[in-house]
């Protein structure tokens, strides 16, 4: 299938990262890196910190008031921090699939190229290109391809969250990030968005935020334990799954606290 | 015990909350059955108005003679005199206000001695004194005078309504127009003149080159009369008076006691129709509204348009933009405050800052060759939409606000993370999402707004306005025109007309008319609304 890990090189780069929301640390001091198209799971109980982390490396975390942070993220070497980093250009280059499916109020052809569209391409021949091959890499085309100016609102839950992600790869970025993108799907819509994972990792970097450890197991390449804020372990999925390395993982993931 | 009666409230106890559906629905029940009593009310009295009613010939005591008098009920009311002796008393509508002094009597019912419908009755609507009840004579025209009773007599009576009718036409064109144009050409020419733009000599043969045009026109004009006055209607009125309506004068004639079922609802259309496409007459007391319905139309959509993009923009700003704090707040509840203050504020504000500030500044500066007659500087539609756009600004703001909130944050940051500005999701994304919620509140800001009438008074509306704020002479819109609304109509017709009496009816049809706009322009609105939120079925969030 893939190159072994090792010889994958690391492309997101997270340096002794920490994060408040106000007063409330939510982050402390997370050291990782995350390996170059490799799908990578961050798991944890609720409000360990992994969906915060997942968000600050877009840097979505900024709209809220009274953040901040200490420490550094790199992306390819460059820090997100970085005064000269235009956070537009930044999301540009990281895609991002929500946990509930956020369709726009717009066809189902306006929402993949929704990411052109705002960057100034408007060329019909490209637009249309972009549409088919993402879709066919998002496993909608065949579902939709004759109502492609159908308001989006018309596909089902599975589908609506398929188009999401189609739609954060449309502009060809390098990291898709994915919060819990299953948590409001169907067991079979669910599966569908895991091959598509599996698919996916060939030509992004993904990183994904999981409540489900079988989830995690099945299509992630390596697997993130966060636990009150702070990384407790890290390491290859099989590894973590079959011989954690710490107590409170195996504890975690073996259901005894959630 | 029972273990079931334990486990579940008994039905008694369940219905313990039935007064409160019943007082909430009471309520409910109360407010609908006022909103269509009004409205039905309108309805009837709106829609009768133009019923042809059976005409009466009625021969009354009054002492010592004996009256006749035609006419059809209007009223009916009861009477205890000194003697404490009950009279049934009728308002009798008997028109022929010219010969009369009034249109309408009242009789005591117990002094009518016979009641009978002659078919010979006819109703002659006229061009001034309102209608007329008389009994035909004979026609005079130019080819002799034809007895009622001869073969001709009904084609020939056609023929001189249809030419007078023409005839009529014929001298507004010349009248309005090209008479009009003629005084708007000598106004320039004087303009010219005056800032040194014409030499004298010239404007004098101009001046002199127009007035021979005018002295045409006006020839014109007598021509046509003078061929009207060949031709007229002789008739005798119930009490035996002689009459004689010359062509010019006359405008329909009806037999009401002879017509038929669908010859009657005929009539009812073809009032409706005049009453709906025809300029007022007679002090608005006879005619038809269609410049207050146009006015009133376009002074709604002038104003949409000013208050949607002014109200979209501010909230767009205080809700996307601005840092919400005490400020912030402050302004919010300033403009929810703004919607409280009474209309008439808004009309003398204005008065005073649109018409006499801006209006005013724009005369000095661009039309600063005719004053001191006023331009912009005059009550007008313009300032009139403008003045209502501010009354409704906080209705469009407000229901802006909620939309944009109501988009989901998951929206939006969707479209952040997608590499969105944050100006390109607000315009891509957010305002698209609250395009349903911001047309609610541009649907209640036209429904607010066609209906004040108010600060129109201050500001543009007058009593007769023939002249319509869009028409065929350059250049085509005149924004500074004064015009008719409905809502000032009825508050003229029932309250400063010469003639209450008269003007009943048409208060309550002009009533049922301005529902019927208001209506519609909402209509239209919610239409757009609901097919757009059809394109975009609103997501489940």
């Amino acid at each position: 299938m893939s190159a072994p890990l090792s010889e994958r090189r690391d492309f997101i780069h997270v340096d002794n990262f920490s994060f408040h929301y106000g007063e409330k640390q939510a982050i402390f001091g997370i050291d990782m890196a995350i390996p170059e198209h490799q799908v990578t799971a961050l798991i944890g109980p609720s409000g360990c910190g992994k969906s915060t982390l997942l968000r600050n490396l877009n840097r979505m975390n900024d709209l809220i008031e009274g953040v901040r942070h200490e420490g550094d993220i790199r992306i390819g070497g460059t820090s997100l921090y970085d005064p000269s980093v235009e956070v537009i250009s930044l999301r540009k280059r990281v895609g991002m699939v929500f946990q509930k499916y956020n369709p726009f109020a717009k066809s189902i052809y306006e929402n993949v190229v929704f990411s052109l569209r705002v960057a100034g391409r408007a060329k019909k021949s490209e637009l249309d290109e972009t549409v088919e091959r993402t879709l066919k890499a998002a496993a909608l085309w065949d579902e939709v391809k004759d109502r492609l100016h159908h308001s989006a609102f018309g596909l089902s839950g599975g589908q609506q969250q398929r188009l999401c992600i189609a739609r954060a790869i449309a502009n060809q970025p390098e990291i898709l990030l994915m919060d819990e993108p299953c948590a409001a799907l169907d067991p079979l819509a669910t599966l569908k968005i895991e091959d598509l994972i599996m698919g996916l990792k060939e030509q992004f970097t993904i990183v994904i935020v999981t409540h489900n450890m079988e989830q995690a197991t099945r299509c992630s390449d390596r697997t993130a334990f966060l636990y009150m804020g702070r990384l407790v372990e890290y390491g290859e999925t099989m590894q973590i799954f079959e011989r954690p390395g710490n107590p409170e993982t195996e504890a975690y993931i073996s259901g005894r606290f959630s | 015990m029972d273990p079931a009666a334990k486990t579940f409230a008994t039905t008694g106890r369940s219905r313990k909350g039935e007064p409160w559906v019943w007082l909430t629905a009471a309520g409910l029940t109360i407010g609908v059955a006022m909103a269509l009593g009004l409205f039905l009310l309108i309805l009837v009295k709106g829609a009768s108005s133009f019923w042809p009613r059976r005409i009466d010939l009625m021969e009354v005591s009054n002492g010592a003679a004996i009256e006749k008098i035609a006419g059809y009920i209007t009223q009916q009311t009861e009477r205890r005199d000194a003697q404490g002796v009950l009279h049934e008393e009728i308002q009798v509508f008997r028109g022929n206000k010219d010969l009369n002094g009034e249109a309408f009597k009242y009789i005591d019912r117990s002094n009518i001695k016979a009641t009978s419908r002659p078919g010979s009755l006819l109703l002659v609507e006229r061009l001034e004194y309102g209608p007329a009840i008389v009994t035909p004579v004979a026609l005079q025209t130019p080819g002799g005078r034809i007895e009622a009773n001869a073969g001709g007599f009904e084609t020939a009576l056609e023929k001189i309504l249809t030419q007078g009718k023409a005839a009529r036409k014929e001298l507004l064109v010349i009248e309005r127009k090209k008479i009009g144009a003629i005084s708007r050409e000598l106004a320039a020419l004087a303009r010219a003149e005056k800032s040194a733009g014409v030499k004298p000599e010239v404007a004098t043969t101009r001046r002199a080159g127009l007035q021979a045009d005018f002295d045409k026109l006006q020839t014109e004009a007598a021509d046509i009369r003078k061929t009207l006055a060949e031709s007229s209607f002789l008739g005798l009125t119930a009490d035996g008076k002689e009459v004689n309506y010359p062509a010019g004068n006359l405008l329909d004639v009806f037999p009401s006691n002879r017509a038929g079922f669908f010859s009657r609802v005929g009539e009812m259309i073809h009032r409706m129709t005049k009453f709906l496409t025809e300029d007022p007459r007679e002090a608005n007391t006879e005619g038809g509204v269609f410049p207050a319905i146009f006015g009133t139309v376009v002074m709604t959509l002038v104003m949409s348009i000013f208050v949607t993009p002014f109200g979209v923009i501010a909230a767009i700003y205080l809700r996307e933009y601005a840092k919400q704090g005490l400020f912030v707040r402050m302004v919010r509840i300033s403009v929810n405050n703004l919607a409280g203050v009474p209309s008439i504020v808004f009309g003398v504000f204005g008065l005073a800052f649109f018409v006499y500030f801006v209006g005013g500044g724009l005369d000095r500066w661009l039309f600063a060759d005719s004053l001191p007659t006023p331009t912009y500087g005059t009550p007008g539609i313009l300032w009139a939409s403008l003045t209502l756009a501010l009354l409704t600004l906080p209705v469009v703001i407000v229901a802006t606000e909620e939309a944009l909130s109501a988009v989901p944050r998951g929206v939006r940051e969707a479209a952040l993370a997608c590499g969105a500005s944050k100006w390109q999701t607000i315009q891509r994304v957010v305002l698209p999402a609250s395009l349903p919620g911001i047309l609610t509140g541009v649907i209640l800001a036209m429904a607010r707004g066609a209906g004040e009438v108010a600060p129109l008074m201050l500001v543009g509306v007058v009593k007769l306005a023939p002249s319509l704020p869009l028409d065929d002479i350059a250049p085509f819109i005149h924004p500074e025109r004064k015009f008719m609304h409905l809502g000032f109509h009825i508050y003229d017709l029932g309250f400063q007309s010469p003639d209450a009496e008269a003007a009943k009816p048409i208060v309550y049809a002009t009533a049922l008319l301005l529902l019927v706009v208001v209506v519609s322009l909402n209509l239209t609105a919610i239409l757009i609304r609901n097919r757009l939120k059809k394109r975009f079925a609103v997501s489940s969030f």
